[in-house]
């Protein structure tokens, strides 16, 4: 049983979704990564999704792709991100941590001490958002054998065909991508949703959490109502934006602004809302 | 056939990629669940078209009709003689509609748009010679269609600009990143990740996920398909020599791949050196000073830092500024079945200018890179060996900005 399985176990005695937060590692800066991934927990997240930042996040909207470029700017790098996670892990041992991004990073690190390093430093599961299920050999078997839960994404577009494929082999959860589209952009439609969570569900025990275009207070109470977990990210990257001096330096808002935006969030979602009612 | 011991282990060179789109290492289809489906759509679609004569047909008909092919094989007499040495044909791609050899894979790709039922193009442009032949093919079957360009692009190939904008193309300006040719890429696959039932993407070079490279590569070989033609007539022999510029390579693709198998057959393909190999992030020879890794659907030699982050590489010719390269390239540069090379900015353009006096044609600043190596080749090579170098693109694009190198007034 990993992290992951044990929270979610957690989540499903306690009769409520997860809240599934994403923020980029190193943005605005490292310090300030650190600070927010520490503090992220007591705010209210339960799983946390740490983006490695890549300089060509082909799936991601605006707002990640902008915090992304703050990162590397700052000089983020795998190792760094790696040392983000073993900094988190030393003072959280129970909130699960997923790093999420693409694959050229890991692949150039090389694969196998990628994997070594990742569980190392205390990660729980991995996104590779670029690695579907037919390129996924050089990277699922080590990753799983290591005991890091691989997470893949389903998608509107993954029809009744590809949906096994996609379903062999995950772990930990399933991550269904809400809309056809780029991270932070259109708005979920709440039906479509539910009916291709059900639809997943029908062929999975895995808890199923729901991602892409979820920023608004409503939205995640909305989404607690149809599944386990609630992600999201180019929110809360934005948040990070918002916080920054003219220079793209953190300020002193950054933390609280960011972490008040999870609580709010972590609020709404212990209240679910019927997907009706919106 | 006698059985004899090659440096080389394969029987063939044309025979990839393998049925999940691998070159050996590389190509593959390294993208989101979302566009997957898609990519497997296509892939079905371009099986069957592959396989039916009326698709072909109606291509063929295009091309010779619309597109003007074949296009000649011109024997560059002057050049032959200044430069002394092999026998130097241009096979005259820069002739077709719209001045370049896009049009060819721009055809294939609006046709095979029309069987899936696609009513939406969109396409990433670097020289703004894909945005041109798309506006075009869209314009010609009347489908909409939106162009990624880069910012940087933008403003060093305005003509194109205005060209895609008077055949009816929105385009859409790219500003991340350096605001050229990748990052254009990046947009055009983020707006077919949100646009998934009504949009094709026609991608410009033999790069991207498979089919794409197969496809696009396929569209292409009529160039070296008709070299052999046209050379065997002409000369009564295959060529010695081939010679193209690479920056995805969909053109030299084209030309190389008929010969592949042709051991006779001496290949170069031609990367921009930029400022010069030597330069961190000056350049844009993905093979010549870059790396395996994978980026835009594909595993390929990219220009990245250590830590896989892509750099965004510098070529003074828009259309080779692009820090990837097909993965069917990559495959055939390890064995060393092609050679690659690169040349420099200021190469480039003093071979553009030595074309442009003594032949009469203004070549586009991608294929004057090719000449610019075959300046170096040709006088190393007997007076009988036949050289073939592919002048791709037309140079009226670059008018502006060859003026501002040279410091000429217009």
């Amino acid at each position: 049983m990993t992290r992951i399985d044990r929270r979610f176990a957690e989540l499903k005695r306690e009769g409520r979704a997860g809240l599934v937060t994403f923020i980029t590692a190193g943005d605005p800066d490292y310090d300030t990564s650190l600070a927010i991934l520490k503090a992220l927990p007591a705010s209210g997240a339960d799983i946390i999704e740490l983006g490695m930042p890549f300089s060509d996040p082909m799936a991601d909207g605006p707002a990640i792709q902008a915090s992304s470029q703050r990162a590397l700017k700052s000089g983020q790098t795998m190792e760094k991100t790696l040392s983000l996670v073993q900094a988190f892990r030393a003072v959280d041992d129970a909130t699960p941590l997923v790093l999420m991004g693409y694959y050229n990073p890991i692949y150039v690190y090389p694969v196998d001490g990628f994997v070594a390093d990742a569980v190392e430093a205390g990660a729980d599961g991995l996104i590779v958002v670029d690695m579907p299920p037919e390129e996924d050999a050089e990277l699922r078997p080590a990753a799983a054998a290591a005991g890091l839960n691989f997470i893949r994404l389903a998608t509107p577009t993954t029809d009744a065909r590809r949906l096994p494929a996609v379903l062999a082999n995950t772990s930990g959860f399933v991550y269904y991508v809400s809309i056809a589209g780029i991270t932070g952009t259109k708005a979920p439609d709440l039906a479509e949703v539910k009916g291709h969570v059900g639809r997943i569900k029908a062929q999975t025990g895995l808890p199923i959490a729901v991602g892409f275009g979820v920023k608004t207070e409503g939205q995640v109470s909305a989404i607690a109502g149809l599944a386990e977990g609630v992600v999201v990210g180019s929110a809360l990257v934005t948040a990070i934006a918002q916080s920054l001096d003219q220079e793209g330096n953190a300020t002193r808002t950054t933390q609280p602004h960011v972490l008040g935006l999870v609580e709010r969030l972590a609020a709404a979602l212990r209240h679910p809302a019927e997907a009706a009612v919106l | 056939m006698i059985a004899r011991t090659e440096p080389n282990p394969l029987n063939t060179y044309r025979a990839g990629p393998d049925e999940r789109g691998h070159f050996g290492l590389y190509g593959g289809r390294f993208v989101a669940e979302t566009l997957m489906p898609l990519i497997l759509d296509l892939e079905r679609a371009y099986a069957e078209a592959r396989a039916d004569p009326a698709f072909h047909a109606e291509l063929a008909d295009l091309l010779t009709h619309y597109a003007g092919r074949p296009s000649p094989l011109y024997f560059a007499e002057r050049l032959t003689s200044h430069l002394g040495g092999a026998k130097i044909y241009f096979k005259r791609d820069e002739l077709n509609h719209t001045g370049s050899h896009k049009i060819n894979n721009c055809l294939g790709q609006i046709q095979l748009a029309r069987r899936m039922g696609k009513t939406r193009i969109i396409a990433e442009t670097g020289a703004g010679q894909h945005g041109v032949a798309v506006a075009t093919v869209a314009a010609r079957f009347g489908l909409p269609c939106v162009i990624y360009m880069g910012t940087t692009d933008i403003k060093r190939q305005r003509p194109n600009v205005f060209r895609m904008k008077l055949l009816g193309a929105e385009v859409k300006p790219v500003t991340s990143g350096s605001g050229t040719l990748k990052d254009a890429m990046n947009d055009a696959l983020r707006d077919w990740v949100a646009n998934v039932h009504d949009t094709f993407y026609i991608i410009g070079t033999v790069a991207g996920p498979h089919p794409y490279p197969a496809m696009v590569r396929d569209f292409q070989s009529v160039i070296g398909r008709e070299t052999r033609e046209q050379m065997l007539e002409r000369e009564g022999r295959l060529p010695d020599t081939l010679v193209a510029c690479i920056g995805g390579g969909s053109n030299a693709m084209g030309l190389f791949h008929p010969f592949l198998d042709e051991r006779s057959v001496a290949i170069y393909g031609v990367e921009a050196g930029g400022y010069g190999l030597e330069i961190m992030n000056g350049h844009a020879a993905s093979m010549s000073g870059g790396k395996p890794g994978v980026l835009h659907g594909n595993r390929t030699y990219l220009l990245q830092d250590d830590d896989g982050q892509i750099l965004e590489g510098h070529s003074i010719s828009a259309g080779l500024d692009y820090p990837g390269v097909g993965p069917e390239h990559s495959w055939l540069r390890d064995p060393g079945r092609v050679n690659y090379v690169a040349v420099t900015d200021e190469e480039a353009l003093q071979a553009f200018q030595l074309c442009t006096r003594i032949e009469g044609i203004i070549p586009a600043l991608e294929p004057a890179h090719a000449l610019a190596y075959v300046k170096k080749l040709a006088p190393t090579l007997p007076r009988d060996n036949l050289l073939v170098m592919n002048m791709c693109g037309r140079g009226d694009k670059d008018i502006f900005a060859v003026a501002e190198h040279l410091h000429m007034e217009m």
